[in-house]
């Protein structure tokens, strides 16, 4: 397993399980990267109807089992709120919950189920209601969609615990390249010499993309998130965010996207983001995206007006082309299977990708088509 | 307006600077947080003329930047300058142990400020521990606020070289000489190789355990001493905020610069402890050779002046190291970082977790993510995972409110 983050650790928890011996290998040691630098987030609300919410409902149902196996980690299912500034939008919000809400995943549909069986429950707020779910939102909004199988877990504890509950030997060193014996891979030379397995699983997050021999085009995004104070009673209590964080999750765009993405952590601190940039692996502290997303914050929460922002960072979170998470068995490359380029949905996304990396490793059926999901649709 | 130079701290080192930099006819800023100039060592107490100086208190500054015209430095307000000199200090350097956390325990910088600045005596029977030559004038600052100080501990056994150092600075000699004095009239005791190891008390300080320590400070051969205050001090960090936000080079807990102040990045030079901690004349020396760096050629006296009290600083910091015995000190419920409450036990359950260096470690047990951000306990997280304490980069050097951030988005000022 190259990469000891969310999905490493989901992966070799995963496969442990199975009955596979694992060995995981991270230069930064656990959730030393991407996993390091986000909020935990585990959506469904956010996902446009296809290949991606159907492993977001999965996921969200294993995270839920892995909360009752493992635990530790924070698990807390306090919903997700999507709020509209205007009737137009509050319009388009609507109208994608429902389809959405329509939306079957494909083994229901196989048996026949009803559409809306284990699908997105959401429902509409009226702005009359939205005080109701959240007491210090702003005045004059149109509306909102409360999403209440949204969650959030701390992501480095969940990355650590799942790792250390999976047995799985953890490696602090580089991986340097695959070992290739014909057209297959045999293992990974690292800093502290080669080591040989049956399967390689690359799990390396924004380096993903960069093995020499089995190149993808995985690259990183960087985005910003604002830490205050802690609360004694943090005064937000759903994830809550607004209809331009779908739209600029989707997005193709280069230049720097921001929208208001807010909520608190059980540690009592208020996490503000969230900002999107196609800027390399660079991290460097940019005050303006900073400043931008303090405005939104406190136009969503003016009660935020007078909360100190302690500390910022920016993490870079790896994405592919099409948006879509990177897994299952290399085009090119026998015994490698990929686990990657799932953005900044990696945490949410780690359980259902686990899954179905154990079903291709050792040959059995994942429950959501892994079609979409093919390395080779780069090709 | 922009400013020829922009100074921030107020201490000696950045006091001198704008000074003679103003003398010069430069356009000079000085920006503190404070109220008052003067800083951690003169804590205000004589008020200096500056004229010609752009006196700016109570800013106190969360960001710099670099800009078109030079540096931007962010407080309450905006300053631009085309040369910045940091001179922001440095501040205590505690270790944890049991009952550090009770009220009644002060640093020594803390205890020394109540009197200094405040005017308020910090406890009637008090005990100062720690390592360092700056508790003496702690102990004596405090005999003279009407304290009964009970005992002085110094964890160390200085060496020789420390002897030799002082005989080679005859100022300090004497300086030392009379604190030596002033403890012997008050009769309290001054004890090298002891430590303060627990606190203890109901609601506050209601006594110390006071440990003999090997050298490399396991305690041995314990006692209780009754006291309702403690001053800790081991020794200081350099505040090295700023020049990190913009790529200086560090080396070791302090910004490296050459003889004449200079930085590694161009146009930002740094005077003082935030140098390396070499005490107050230290700092007024590169406080007047920063500014000689910028207007003519700086006068050889100084450069030697600097050298020399380099070299006894050097002696200092050698002769009074931080060992690690301390962490024999602890127990699992002793608190590490006071701001998230985080436990030697909580410490050691996210090490079990794979937590083998301070990052991972806060990221997954909390240390240095609180109010702090890691300036109190920085040092002892880092050598619970046996890593030499190294400088965080913090976006903010200070909080600052949501309200505040939202006017620093450049497009919305261009």
């Amino acid at each position: 397993m190259v990469g000891a983050g969310i999905v490493g650790a989901s992966c070799a928890y995963a496969l442990t399980r199975a009955g596979v011996r694992v060995t995981v290998v991270d230069r930064g040691g656990v959730a030393s990267g991407t996993t390091g630098a986000g909020e935990g987030n585990i959506l469904v609300s956010d996902k446009e109807p296809g290949p991606e919410l159907e492993l977001a409902l999965r996921s969200n149902d294993l995270w839920r089992n892995l909360d009752e196996e493992c635990g530790g980690f924070e698990w807390d299912p306090k919903g997700g709120l999507v709020v509209a500034e205007t009737p137009e939008v509050l319009d388009a919000l609507t109208t994608f919950a429902e389809t959405q809400r329509r939306h079957v995943p494909a083994a229901d549909a196989d048996a026949g189920a009803p559409p809306g069986a284990a699908g997105v429950v959401a429902s509409l707020v009226p702005a009359a209601d939205l005080r109701e779910f959240e007491p210090h939102l702003a005045e004059g909004l149109a509306g909102g969609i409360h999403y209440p199988q949204d969650a959030q877990v701390q992501p480095m504890l969940a990355a650590a615990r799942l790792l250390r509950a999976s047995g799985a030997r953890l490696v602090r060193t580089a991986v340097e390249r695959f070992l290739v014996s014909g057209d297959h891979v045999t293992g990974v030379r690292t800093g502290q010499g080669d080591l040989y397995a049956d399967a390689v699983v690359n799990a390396a997050g924004t380096w993903a993309g960069s093995f020499p021999q089995a190149p993808l085009p995985i690259r990183p995004r960087k985005g910003f998130i604002l830490v205050t104070q802690p609360f004694a009673v943090p005064p937000v209590r759903h994830k809550v965010y607004t209809a331009a964080y779908v739209t600029n999750v989707a997005s193709d765009a280069e230049g720097l996207e921001t929208s208001g993405v807010i909520e608190s952590t059980q540690a009592g601190t208020v996490l503000i983001g969230a900002s999107r940039q196609r800027v390399g692996y660079d991290t460097a502290i940019d005050y303006t995206v900073l400043a931008k997303l303090a405005k939104q914050a406190v136009g969503l929460f003016p009660v935020l007006r007078t909360a100190q922002v302690m500390r910022a960072y920016a993490g870079l979170r790896p994405y592919s082309p099409d948006h879509l998470p990177v897994i299952g068995p290399d085009h090119r490359l026998g015994g490698l299977f990929h686990a990657c380029g799932h953005e900044g949905a990696g945490i949410g996304l780690a359980p259902a990708t686990a899954e179905m990396v154990t079903a291709q490793v050792t040959g059995g059926r994942p429950p959501v088509d892994p079609a979409p999901f093919a390395p080779g649709r780069f090709a | 307006m922009s400013y020829d130079l922009a100074v921030v701290g107020a201490g000696p080192a950045g006091l001198t600077a704008a000074r003679v930099a103003a003398k010069r006819g430069l356009r000079v800023a000085l920006i503190d947080a404070y109220a008052r100039t003067g800083g951690q060592f003169l804590r205000g107490a004589a008020q200096p003329r500056l004229t010609g100086v752009d006196v700016k208190l109570g800013q106190r500054v969360w960001a710099v930047e670099r800009s078109s015209g030079g540096f931007e430095i962010h407080a309450s307000t905006t300053t631009t300058a085309a040369i910045l000199l940091v001179a922001t200090g440095a501040h205590d350097k505690v270790i944890p142990f049991p009952g550090w956390d009770l009220p009644g325990v002060l640093t020594a910088g803390g205890a020394q400020a109540l009197v200094k600045g405040e005017r308020i005596r910090p406890g009637a029977e008090m005990v100062v521990a720690g390592t360092g030559p700056f508790l003496l004038p702690v102990a004596v600052t405090l005999l003279e606020a009407g304290v009964r100080v009970k005992e002085v501990l110094e964890a160390n056994r200085p060496a020789p070289r420390m002897a030799a150092a002082l005989a080679r600075i005859p100022s300090k000699a004497a300086e030392a000489l009379g604190y030596a004095r002033r403890l012997a009239e008050a009769r309290v005791p001054y004890r090298t190789g002891h430590a303060v190891v627990a606190a203890h008390g109901e609601d506050s300080v209601e006594g110390v355990t006071v440990a003999r320590l090997t050298p490399g400070w396991r305690p041995y051969a314990w006692r209780t001493v009754d006291c309702d205050t403690v001053a800790v001090g081991y020794g200081f960090t350099p505040q090295v905020d700023l020049p990190l936000q913009l790529g200086c080079a560090l080396t070791g807990d302090h910004v490296v610069t050459d003889d004449r102040q200079r930085t590694s990045v161009e146009g930002v030079l740094a005077a003082g402890e935030v140098t390396g901690v070499a005490g107050a004349p230290s700092a007024v020396v590169e406080g007047a050779l920063a500014v000689h760096s910028l207007v003519g050629e700086p006068p050889p006296r100084l450069l030697a002046e600097k050298a020399r009290l380099r070299r006894f600083a050097r002696a200092l910091d050698l002769s009074y190291p931080v060992r690690d015995g301390w962490r024999d000190w602890l127990t699992p419920d002793t608190v590490v970082c006071r701001c998230e409450e985080v436990t030697l036990r909580a410490i050691d359950e996210a090490r079990d977790l794979g937590a083998h260096d301070p990052r991972t470690l806060k990221l997954l047990a909390r240390p240095g993510m609180g109010w702090c951000q890691g300036r109190m306990c920085g040092h002892a997280v880092a050598r619970l995972t046996g890593h030499e304490p190294a400088p965080q980069k913090r976006p903010f050097a200070q909080p600052i409110t949501l309200a505040d951030l939202t006017l620093h988005d450049r497009e919305d000022n261009a």
